[in-house]
C-alpha cells in the first residue's frame, strides 16, 4: 500500500499529535514534529517468516506497522529511501519467557533454623491463604521500561516479550511487550497476555508448601477451590486470588516446569483439570523425549547449556557423575531432537547469565541437529502462535508491528553482522561497521607513487595491507566516513606514512605525512571487489564436535543403552527359598515365563528359556523394603502443617535415583516410599518396583492399595526444634490431632452437595472406608496404643505400624487390634523414644503372632535387608526361614501385594533373587536380581557398565579439556549433586 | 591327669542380676584353659582343636588341645576362640542419647582442643557399653569430637567401675578434624554467597601448620614465662609416642594430611579416609595406617563402583597397609556392636576371614599401639578373648558365649537381654 499525501496533509492539522515516542493524550512542553515515520528499505533479502524468502525485495513501515513487503512494491513518496543491497531483513524475536522489566523478586526473609512456623500468607488484603498463589498479581501494573536491559536483548534479535513476574506458584498473569525504549504505555502490546505457573513458591515466607509434592497438592486444591468460588460460597467472602485465578483460566497457560519429569508432572496436573500448560522446559528433555513427545504439550526450551567445567584435576572430575558430563555434551541436542519429532516449541532467553551467549547457544543447537529454519520459527512464528499473536507479531506481513532486524546475512551464521533492530517502526542501532563492505582491491597513489592496496578480512573489521613487491602492513581506523592509514615500510622506511582522509564510495582521498614530516596528497581508487581470502585458520571449537554420548536408561552411569526385555528364564539347580509353605527345595529348578513364575521342580527343560546355572547358589523371592525413602524429587517430607494428607509421594517418584540400582544389586524388588515423619498425618505414600530405566509412572506397583504415612512422638512434636510453635507439642496432643482430623473427615462426609473438595480430607475418608490404609512411624507403647483407640473408636484398623520399636511391649494389643508391624534390626538409642528398643524386638512380635517386617529407612542399609532380617537369628534364635520371610513374604503380606509376590509361587511374579550364599548369611551377595522376569541387575553386567563408566568418563573429561584449550568459557568444577541425596530416614535426625 | 572342673557358660548365674546390678568381674583367679576351640590366633593363624590357657589375666599358652593339671578346664567344642575385637575410633560412653544435648559429651567448643581428654568423661555406667561388649568388642578407643583438634583419645577396656579402672592405653594421640577440601554442588552454590571452600578448606589447614609450628618451637624451650597447655598437649606428636589421627576423606585431604605428617615428622593414621583406595602407594610408602570408618555406607560418588566402601579393606590389604574398621561418628556408639559384620562384609568382598578378623584384632592394637598388650590370642598378651559358638563375622551364626577382659569373665547381660527376658516372661514365650 502507497502512502497518500493526502494523509500528510490530514496529520499536518493536528500539530500537537503524536511526537515520536510519546501518547495522545499526554501533553507536550514542545511544538509538535508530527512524523510518518516511513522508511522503504529496497532490494534487501527478506525473510517474511521461516518459509518465505523474498530475493531483491522491498519493506515499507509506517508509523510502526508494515505497510508493505514484497518484490513489486511501489515506493511511497515521503518513505525515508535504506539500500540494503546485501543486506538480509528479518522479523524480530519474540521470547515468551521473560523477566524483562519486572521486579526482581525478593528472597523471602529467611526464619532461623528450625524457628517459628508462618501458617498464614501475609500478603495485604482480601487475597487467598496461601502466598505462593498470586493469581491476582498483574504485571502489567507493575512493568518497567528498562533501556539497559532493553539493550542488551535488542542486541541478540529481540522485539517482543512476554513478560510475567517469576515468583510463587500461581504467578498471576504476563504482559506481551516490545523492547522499544518508549514510555511504557506504548511498549505494552498487551496485558493478561498469559497465566504463569511454577512448582517453585519463591518468595513466599510461608512454610506450606516446603516440598515439590506440597507444590502439587497445593495447585491441585486451588483448581478445586476455584471451582468451588464460582458458587459464591458464604463463608469464604471474597478471596481475589481464586477470583483471578478463574479469570486468567481463558488466557494461554504458562508453566515453568524446568526439567523434564517437572514437565510431565505439570503436564498430569494440566490434564486433571482440563487445562493446557505451555511447558517451561529445562533442557534435559531429550534424555526422555519418548515420554515428553506423549505428552502432547507445546514447549518453550532454554538454551543455557551447562558450561564446561576446569576437569584437568582429577580429584575434580571424580565428582562430576558421568550423566553431567554427558549433559554438557549432550544438552545442545535438545532443540534439534524436538525438532526430529516434531514437537512444538520456542526457544528463550531466559536462564543465560551471561545474555551474549544466545547466539553462541544457539548455532551450537544448530550444529547439533537444529535447522535454520527451525531455530527461526521457534523465534518468530511458534511462540507468536503459542500466544495466539501472530496477527501482530512473528512475520513481515502487511499489518503487523514493524518489528525487524538487518543483518549483513543469514541470521544464524556466526560471521552474520546484525546491523539494526527495528522496533515498533524505529531504528536501534547495533552495529554500524561494515554496513557497507570496504573489501576489494584498490589502487593507492600517494604523491606520484601508485600502490597496490589490498582490504580483506571481517566485514566489520577490515585489515589492509600494500601488496607491493613486499607485503605491508597498513593500520586502518574507520571513524563514520573519516579514514585514517599508517604504515611503515622495511626497505623504503622514508616514505612511511600516516595518511588521513575521507571515504566517498569507492574512491577515498585525503592529506597525510611522511614520517619525516612531509606533506602528501593522496587517492584510493577501487579496482576490484574480490579480495583474496582470510588464510589464517580459525581454531576449531572443541564443543562443537558432534556429540557421542547415547542417552541411558535412566540418564545415570549405570543406566542401561536399551532397556532390558522380559525373557523367559530357566535357573537350573539352585536352593530355593520359597518364603511359602514349601520351604526350602535343594537342588530345583525354576522356569520364568512372561514375567512370572511359571513351574518349580526338577529336571526342567525348556528350548526358549535362556539358563542360569544356579548350582551351589541360593534363590529367594525379591527382597522388599516396607520402609523406605528413595527415589523422590523435591523433599520426602511437607512438614509445614501437622496434617498433609493431600501431599501424594506418587507426584515426586525420580526414576533416575541411583539408589534404586544400588538396592538391586541388594537383592531388592519392591521399595514402599513413604513421606517423611514430621507431621502427625504425613503424605499419600508408593509403592514401587525397581524397575530400574523406566519411568515414574512404570516403576508404580499397578493396582496396588494405596497407603498413608502417619507417624507420632518426637518427631512430630519437633523435639529438637530449637523453637515449636506447631501444635502439638506433646504426645497428648498428637493423638488430639488424630482424633480432630477424623472427627473432621466424619462431618465432611455427611456435608450435602457443593460442598468444598478437600484433598486432605478426601484421603482421610478412603481410610475411614478400608480403601486407604495407614503406616504409622511409632516407637513408644503408649503412642501405639493411643492410635489403636483413636482407630477403634473411628472403626478403621492401622494396618502397620512402622519402625515400632517398642512394639514388643504391646505386642498382645496390635495383634487384637489386627495390624501389622515392620521394625528396625537393631537401632536404638539415638534419641530418647528408642532407648528402649531391643534387637529382638521382632521376635517377640512375631511369637506373639504378629506378621513382622524389617525395614531400612535408609538407603544403604536397604541393600543388605537380608543380613538385617538374619540380626533375629543372632539375637533371638529365630529360625532362618522365618528370618528371611521378614524381608519377603511379610512385608508382602502387610502391603497387600502377597497374592503377587514375596514368594516362589506357581503364577507369582517373578521378583527372584540369585544369591551367592546363605541369603541370610554376611557373606551372600546378590548376583542376578529379577523384576518381572526382567534381569534388572547382573554382577557380570555391572562389571562391564563399571568399565563403561571409567571410558566415557574419560573420553568426556577429555573432550572438555580440549574445549577449554579451544577458547570455550569454563567454570570452577563442581560436584554433582542428586537433590535426593542424604535421604536417611527417621533413625537419623528425626525428619 | 586331673581335671578340677568342667565348666559350663550357662550364663545363669550372671543372667539374673538387673543392668544396675551389673557389676565389673573380678581379677582373674587360678588358670583357665579353653579347650577343643577352634582358635582364630588374630595374626591369620588358625588352630582347629586349640587350647588356649590364662593365668594372672595374662595368656600364657596357645596351642591345639592337650591335657593340663591344675585348671579350670572349659571344653569349647565346636566353638571359636577370638581375640577380643577393638573398635578403634567411637564416642561410647561420651554419649548415651546422641539426640538428648544433656546426655552428650563428645564435641566440646572451641577450635584447637588438643589439650582436652576423653577419657575424663568416659562413662563406665553407660547402658550401651554392655550392648557393644556382649558382641565381642572388649576394647574401644574413646574419640572427641567437635573444633578442627579436637584433643586427646585413650584405649579403655570394657568393663570397669570407673574410668581409671577403664584406662587401657591413656591419651594415646590428637584427633585432626581436617576441612572438606570439596566445593560445594552448583545446586547449593546458586543459592547463596560464592564460597571457596577449597581455599577456606586449605586456610584453616595453614593454621593448622602455624599452630604446630609454633608449638614445635615451644616445646624445644624447657622453661616458659607462661605455661601453653595446648602445645604441651601435643608434645607426644613430635617425639611419635602419640599418634596424629588425622579425619578426612578425599584424596586431596589424605595427601595433605601425608604431607603434614611428613613435614613435622609425625605418626599418622587416618581415619575415614573413604577414598584412600586412589593413593594405596602413597600411603604405603610413608607407611600410614588407616581406620576405615563404617564400610556400610554408600559410595562417595554417583559413579563410583556400588561395592566400594565393602571393597575399600581388601584394596588396603592388597596393598599391604594397615587397616582396621571403626563406627561413623555420631552413631559411632550403639553400632560399634556391628564391627564383626562390617569386617564380614569386607570378608565378603575381597579379604580372606581371617584377613577380616585381623583388621578389627591385631592391626587395630598395631593401629593404637598396644599390640604388644592385646589384638591376638599369643602367649604373653592379656587375656581378651571372646568365644562365638559359630563365625563371629556372620550374624547368621555369631553367638558369642563368653568373654574375658584381661582374664577375667565378663557379664555377657545388658539392658536389651534384660528387657527380652521381661517380655518373654510377659508372654510366656519360652
Amino acid at each position: 500500500m502507497k502512502c497518500p499525501g493526502y494523509i500528510l496533509i490530514v496529520f499536518s492539522f493536528f500539530l500537537w499529535v503524536e511526537p515520536a515516542g510519546a501518547q495522545i493524550t499526554f501533553p507536550i512542553n514542545d511544538i509538535g514534529s508530527p512524523q510518518e515515520d516511513c522508511y522503504a528499505f529496497i532490494h534487501a533479502t527478506i525473510i517474511k517468516d521461516p518459509q518465505t524468502l523474498l530475493q531483491n525485495a522491498t519493506l515499507v513501515i509506517r508509523k510502526g506497522k508494515i505497510e508493505a513487503v514484497g518484490i513489486q512494491v511501489t515506493l511511497p513518496r515521503d518513505a525515508v529511501v535504506v539500500d540494503c543491497k546485501g543486506k538480509y531483513i528479518y522479523p524480530s524475536f519474540i521470547d515468551i519467557f521473560s523477566d524483562y522489566g519486572t521486579e526482581a523478586p525478593s528472597s523471602g526473609s529467611g526464619k532461623g533454623f528450625r524457628g517459628e512456623s508462618q501458617f498464614i500468607s501475609n500478603t495485604k488484603g482480601p487475597f487467598g491463604w496461601n502466598q505462593a498463589i498470586k493469581s491476582e498479581y498483574d504485571v502489567s501494573r507493575h512493568f518497567t521500561v528498562n533501556d539497559g536491559k532493553a539493550k542488551e536483548l535488542r542486541a541478540l534479535g529481540f522485539g517482543t516479550l512476554l513478560v510475567q513476574q517469576m515468583d510463587g506458584i500461581s504467578r498471576g498473569t504476563g504482559a506481551l511487550v516490545t523492547l522499544a525504549t518508549e514510555k511504557e504505555n506504548l511498549v505494552m502490546l498487551k496485558e493478561n497476555a498469559s497465566a504463569n505457573y511454577s512448582f517453585n513458591k519463591g518468595n513466599s515466607t510461608q512454610d506450606y508448601p516446603s516440598s515439590l509434592m506440597g507444590s502439587i497438592a497445593l495447585l491441585r486444591q486451588n483448581y478445586l477451590d476455584a471451582q468451588w468460588y464460582k458458587t459464591k460460597p458464604a463463608g469464604e467472602g471474597t478471596n481475589l486470588s481464586l477470583q483471578a485465578f478463574l479469570n486468567n483460566q481463558s488466557l494461554p497457560q504458562i508453566f515453568d516446569a524446568n526439567d523434564k519429569w517437572n514437565d510431565l508432572r505439570a503436564i498430569k496436573i494440566a490434564n486433571e483439570f482440563g487445562a493446557k500448560y505451555i511447558i517451561k522446559a529445562g533442557g534435559n528433555e531429550y534424555q526422555r523425549i519418548h515420554e515428553i513427545k506423549a505428552s502432547n504439550a507445546s514447549f518453550i526450551l532454554p538454551l543455557n547449556f551447562p558450561m564446561a567445567m576446569d576437569v584437568e584435576d582429577p580429584t575434580d572430575a571424580r565428582f562430576i557423575s558421568l550423566a553431567d558430563l554427558k549433559n554438557w555434551e549432550m544438552a545442545p541436542t535438545n532443540p534439534g531432537i524436538f525438532e526430529k519429532e516434531n514437537i512444538p516449541f520456542a526457544l528463550t532467553s531466559y536462564g543465560l547469565k551471561d545474555k551474549t551467549s544466545f547466539l553462541v547457544n544457539l548455532r551450537k543447537a544448530i550444529q547439533q541437529g537444529l535447522s535454520e529454519e527451525k531455530a527461526l520459527e521457534a523465534l518468530t512464528k511458534t511462540p507468536a502462535g503459542l500466544l495466539g499473536i501472530y496477527d501482530k507479531v512473528g512475520s513481515l506481513e502487511t499489518g503487523k508491528i514493524a518489528n525487524f532486524l538487518v543483518a549483513s546475512g543469514t541470521i544464524f551464521n556466526e560471521q552474520t553482522i546484525i546491523y539494526q533492530n527495528w522496533i515498533q517502526g524505529k531504528k536501534y542501532l547495533l552495529k554500524e561497521d561494515g554496513w557497507k563492505d570496504i573489501r576489494g582491491v584498490y589502487t593507492l597513489t600517494v604523491g606520484n607513487t601508485a600502490h597496490t592496496l589490498l582490504i580483506k578480512g571481517d566485514l566489520s573489521k577490515p585489515t589492509a595491507e600494500i601488496a607491493d613487491k613486499d607485503t605491508t602492513k597498513v593500520d586502518l581506523t574507520i571513524k563514520d566516513r573519516l579514514v585514517l592509514m599508517v604504515y611503515a615500510f622495511k626497505k623504503d622506511s622514508l616514505n612511511s606514512a600516516s595518511l588521513n582522509g575521507v571515504m566517498m564510495d569507492s574512491i577515498w582521498s585525503g592529506t597525510g605525512q611522511t614520517i619525516g614530516g612531509l606533506a602528501l596528497d593522496w587517492g584510493v581508487t577501487k579496482t576490484s571487489n574480490v579480495f583474496p581470502a582470510d588464510t589464517t585458520k580459525k581454531k576449531p571449537d572443541a564443543s562443537l564436535v558432534l556429540s557421542r554420548g547415547v542417552v541411558t536408561y535412566p540418564f545415570d552411569g549405570y543406566g542401561f543403552k536399551s532397556l532390558p526385555k522380559q525373557e523367559d528364564i530357566l535357573i537350573k539347580n539352585a536352593t530355593i527359598w520359597t518364603s511359602d509353605q514349601q520351604g526350602d527345595l535343594y537342588n530345583t529348578d525354576l522356569l520364568i515365563k512372561n514375567g512370572k513364575i511359571a513351574a518349580i521342580g526338577k529336571n526342567l527343560t525348556s528350548t526358549s528359556a535362556r539358563i542360569i546355572d544356579g548350582t551351589g547358589k541360593h534363590l529367594s523371592p525379591g527382597i522388599i523394603d516396607e520402609h523406605s525413602h528413595i527415589a523422590v524429587s523435591g523433599g520426602v517430607n511437607e512438614c509445614s502443617s501437622s496434617v498433609t494428607s493431600e501431599v501424594r509421594i506418587s507426584d515426586v517418584i525420580d526414576p533416575e535415583d541411583i539408589d534404586i540400582y544400588r538396592q538391586l544389586s541388594g537383592g531388592v524388588t519392591s521399595c514402599h516410599i513413604l513421606h517423611g515423619s514430621c507431621n502427625t498425618i504425613g503424605g499419600q505414600t508408593q509403592l514401587i518396583k525397581l524397575r530400574w530405566g523406566l519411568n515414574a509412572e512404570q516403576l508404580k506397583f499397578a493396582g496396588s492399595d494405596p497407603f498413608i504415612k502417619f507417624a507420632l512422638g518426637e518427631n512430630v512434636k519437633r523435639t529438637y526444634f530449637q523453637q515449636n510453635n506447631r501444635f502439638p507439642d506433646t504426645r497428648m496432643g498428637v493423638e488430639e490431632v488424630l482424633v480432630d482430623a477424623f472427627a473432621r473427615t466424619r462431618d465432611y462426609e455427611k456435608a450435602g452437595p457443593g460442598k468444598r473438595i478437600d484433598l486432605k480430607l478426601e484421603a482421610l475418608e478412603e481410610i475411614l472406608h478400608n480403601q486407604r490404609y495407614i503406616t504409622c512411624h511409632s516407637y513408644v507403647q503408649s503412642e501405639i496404643t493411643a492410635l489403636m483407640r483413636v482407630a477403634d473408636t473411628f472403626h478403621f484398623k492401622v494396618n502397620t505400624f512402622t519402625h515400632i520399636l517398642e512394639g514388643y511391649k504391646v505386642a498382645d494389643k496390635m495383634k487384637m487390634h489386627g495390624t501389622n508391624a515392620s521394625t528396625f534390626a537393631d537401632w536404638w538409642s539415638y534419641k530418647m523414644e528408642v532407648i528402649d528398643a531391643i534387637p529382638q524386638n521382632a521376635y517377640i512380635m512375631q511369637k506373639v503372632g504378629l506378621n513382622v517386617a524389617i525395614n531400612s529407612d535408609d538407603a544403604e542399609q536397604a541393600r543388605r535387608l537380608n543380613q538385617e532380617a538374619a540380626k533375629s537369628i543372632k539375637y533371638a534364635n529365630m529360625n532362618e526361614d522365618d528370618a528371611l520371610k521378614m524381608v519377603t513374604i511379610n512385608p508382602a503380606t502387610m502391603l497387600h501385594v502377597n497374592d503377587r509376590t514375596g514368594s516362589i509361587k506357581i503364577g507369582k511374579d517373578a521378583d527372584l533373587v540369585l544369591w551367592s550364599d546363605d541369603p541370610l548369611s554376611i557373606y551372600a551377595r546378590a548376583e542376578i536380581t529379577i523384576v518381572d522376569g526382567i534381569v534388572y541387575y547382573d554382577v557380570q553386567t555391572d562389571k562391564v557398565l563399571r568399565m563403561e563408566i571409567a571410558k566415557e568418563k574419560a573420553r568426556l573429561i577429555q573432550k572438555m579439556i580440549a574445549a577449554k584449550k579451544g577458547g570455550e568459557k569454563t567454570i570452577p568444577a563442581a560436584p554433582s549433586y542428586r537433590e535426593d541425596d542424604g535421604k536417611d530416614g527417621d533413625n537419623q535426625d528425626g525428619q | 591327669m586331673k581335671q578340677t572342673f568342667l565348666y559350663f557358660f550357662l550364663l545363669i548365674s550372671l543372667a539374673t542380676r538387673a543392668q544396675e546390678n551389673m557389676h565389673p568381674s573380678p581379677a582373674q583367679a587360678g588358670t583357665i584353659a579353653l579347650i577343643h576351640g577352634v582358635v582364630h590366633v588374630g595374626n591369620g593363624q588358625v588352630i582347629d582343636d586349640g587350647m588356649v590357657v590364662f593365668s594372672g589375666g595374662k595368656i600364657v599358652d596357645v596351642r591345639p588341645t592337650a591335657s593340663l593339671m591344675d585348671v579350670k578346664v572349659v571344653d569349647l567344642k565346636g566353638k571359636h576362640i577370638y581375640p577380643g575385637m577393638i573398635a578403634a575410633c567411637t564416642n561410647l560412653g561420651l554419649t548415651e542419647v546422641s539426640a538428648v544435648r544433656a546426655t552428650s559429651d563428645f564435641e566440646e567448643l572451641g577450635d584447637f582442643n588438643p589439650s582436652i581428654r576423653s577419657l575424663v568423661a568416659y562413662n563406665t555406667d553407660s547402658k550401651v557399653i554392655n550392648t557393644v561388649r556382649s558382641n565381642g568388642i572388649l576394647l574401644a578407643n574413646i574419640v572427641p569430637q567437635g573444633g578442627t583438634i579436637s584433643g586427646l583419645s585413650s584405649v579403655v577396656q570394657l568393663d570397669a567401675w570407673n574410668w581409671e579402672d577403664a584406662a587401657y592405653s591413656k591419651d594415646n594421640g590428637i584427633h585432626f578434624y581436617m576441612p572438606s577440601l570439596l566445593n560445594d554442588p552448583l545446586a547449593f552454590r546458586r543459592l547463596g554467597v560464592e564460597v571457596d571452600k577449597i581455599k577456606q578448606g586449605l586456610d584453616k589447614i595453614e593454621t593448622v601448620r602455624i599452630f604446630f609450628r609454633e608449638a614445635q618451637a615451644y616445646n624445644q624451650e624447657s622453661t616458659h614465662a607462661a605455661v601453653n597447655l595446648k602445645f604441651e598437649a601435643v608434645k607426644g606428636l613430635f617425639n611419635q609416642s602419640k599418634i596424629f589421627f588425622v579425619h578426612c576423606d578425599l584424596e586431596n585431604e589424605i595427601l595433605i594430611a601425608v604431607q603434614m605428617a611428613k613435614e613435622f615428622n609425625f605418626k599418622l593414621v587416618l581415619v575415614g579416609a573413604s577414598d584412600c583406595w586412589l593413593v594405596t602407594d602413597i600411603l604405603k610408602q610413608n607407611k600410614v595406617a588407616v581406620i576405615l570408618e563404617q564400610p556400610h555406607n554408600l559410595p562417595n560418588a554417583e559413579d563410583d563402583d556400588i561395592d566400594q566402601p565393602y571393597k575399600t579393606g581388601a584394596a588396603l590389604e592388597n596393598a599391604g597397609i594397615l587397616f582396621t574398621i571403626c563406627q561413623e561418628s555420631g552413631f559411632g556408639y550403639w553400632r560399634q556392636r556391628n564391627l564383626p559384620f562390617e569386617a564380614g562384609t569386607m570378608a565378603a568382598y575381597g579379604l580372606t576371614k581371617e584377613q577380616a578378623l585381623s583388621a578389627i584384632t591385631l592391626n587395630a592394637a598395631k593401629i593404637l599401639g598396644i599390640d604388644a598388650q592385646t589384638g591376638s590370642i599369643e602367649k604373653g598378651k592379656d587375656a581378651n578373648i571372646v568365644v562365638s559358638e559359630g563365625d563371629i563375622l556372620d550374624m547368621r551364626t555369631s553367638k558369642v558365649v563368653l568373654a574375658y577382659i584381661q582374664g577375667r569373665e565378663i557379664n555377657l547381660d545388658n539392658k536389651q537381654t534384660q528387657l527380652f527376658e521381661k517380655y518373654k516372661y510377659k508372654y510366656g514365650i519360652q
